[in-house]
């Protein structure tokens, strides 16, 4: 299969294949989360049930430009993982990705009610505790192979995990953030529908907010897609392994949400940067003794 | 059609003037003991995420405007669910010199639960048949 084929069937099984797993995987979330606390939870296609009723729903905004923003927020969610998945530039991917969260913030600050702009001022502030370490990440895997490129890494020699512990760890660190998982779910929080851990789409009703929702599952996946890089290399059977572990991780981090208290946002801000300066760094120092 | 608004009940709930004893019972529907979520129902508490707005308590002068903002602030379809006798006639509040009545009153109620308090069942119940009239109003919307 020559490079432009490729690019084209992974683009295309993105568009398609990642709503379908992120909603799914949603389901799945919320069964093991509420038989964590003792409860039956709702059916496993839950999440496409609510998606489909909020298009049902009248539309309601409260100015002209928040829409736009979402729909914005929801299409560079998509380009971010079209570019991952097609192979693409990581630091590329890092900079559409980080501007789709600058559409969301907007939408959110653009409407004058105060729980949605707590809410946005506090997604900037996960903003900030996670992006050095999506950051330094991206340096970890130039380290490694040499290129930003993702193709390049997914076929170079071994895996990125066996270079890359302390980076890999961060950056499931900083996972529990993207993910919007306890004990750092400050602006939209999966739980505590009543309260302002929600105050990012308090202003968004019915489409916009399926939207939201849809764009959180392209995401969600393009985010697996990331600790499955850590993972990949060139032997037949590393997709399995990949996966497997992929699986883990996100059981792995509904554990964390449904036992971690949620903490202030100054403790999240800190501790992403502890991880990023100490399990990050160092493993960026000990790369460049064994490089050069 | 199947409408996905029966699947996917998001309620809100407001209390007026009531011994609190219905809301602490629509609260129980949430625990693990009744757990609604079964039926994909979620408390919301954002009047613009809700598709259910139960109502427990009386109305009196003081709530009356906060009831209708949240009824107003609900995108269709939507329905209102009165639980228990506070919200259906006012109750043992009803004499009260500042209590208006029940919340029919103020809003356009679908469903009435009596008791005092009104058992979780009956509450359950009482959003069920609120999803019957959820669908007719959708199905009107579509029509429209
Ligand atoms: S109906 Fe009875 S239990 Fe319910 S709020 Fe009124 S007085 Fe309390």
């Amino acid at each position: 299969m020559d490079r432009l084929t490729y690019i084209i069937v992974a683009v295309a099984a993105y568009l398609i294949l990642a709503p379908l797993a992120g909603g799914l995987l949603a389901g799945v979330d919320r069964r093991i989360t509420a038989r964590m606390q003792g409860r039956v939870g709702p059916p496993i296609l839950q999440p496409f049930y609510d998606v489909f009723k909020l298009f049902e729903k009248e539309g309601i905004t409260v100015n002209k430009v928040q829409d736009f923003y979402i729909q914005c927020f929801l299409i560079f969610i998509v380009i971010t993982g079209c570019f991952f998945f097609a192979g693409g530039d990581l630091l590329l991917i890092i900079f559409t990705l980080t501007l789709a969260s600058i559409f969301l913030i907007v939408a959110a600050f653009s409407s004058n009610s105060p729980y949605a702009q707590i809410g946005a001022e506090r997604e900037l502030l996960q903003m900030m505790a996670y992006e050095p370490m999506v950051l330094i990440t991206a340096i970890g895997f130039y380290l490694v192979y040499g290129t930003f490129n993702i193709s390049d890494v997914v076929a170079g020699g071994g895996p990125a995990i066996v270079y890359l512990p302390g980076i890999f760890i961060g950056f499931v660190y900083i996972l529990t953030i993207k993910l919007r998982k306890s004990p750092f779910d400050l602006s939209m929080s999966h739980h505590g529908h009543q309260e302002l851990v929600k105050g990012l789409t308090t202003e968004f009703s019915g489409k916009t907010l399926a939207l939201i929702e849809i764009a959180h599952w392209y995401e969600n996946i393009f985010l697996m897609g990331f600790v499955y890089l850590f993972f990949a290399w060139s032997a037949p059977w590393s997709p399995i392994l990949a996966v497997l572990i992929c699986c883990i991780i996100y059981f792995l981090e509904i554990f964390i949400d449904n036992n971690e208290a949620r903490v202030k946002w100054q403790l999240a801000i800190n501790t992403s940067w502890i991880a990023a300066a100490t399990l990050g760094f160092v493993n960026m120092l000990v790369l460049y003794f064994i490089v050069f | 059609m199947m409408s996905y608004v029966t699947k996917s009940p998001w309620i809100i709930h407001y209390d007026g003037s009531s011994c609190n004893g219905c809301d602490i019972e629509v609260l129980a529907c949430l625990t693990p003991m009744y757990d609604v979520e079964r039926f994909g129902i979620i408390n919301t508490g954002n009047p613009k995420h809700a598709d259910i707005f139960l109502l427990t308590g009386s109305v009196n002068e003081q709530n009356i405007p906060v009831i209708k903002q949240i009824y107003e602030q609900m995108p269709e379809p939507k329905v209102v669910v009165a639980i228990g006798i506070c919200a259906t006639s006012g109750g043992i509040f009803a004499e009260c010199y500042n209590v208006q009545g029940g919340s029919d009153k103020v809003v356009p109620v679908d469903v009435y639960v009596p008791g005092c308090a009104a058992r979780p069942e009956a509450i359950i119940d009482g959003v069920v048949k609120g999803l019957g009239v959820l669908a007719e109003k959708r199905a009107a919307m579509v029509k429209k």
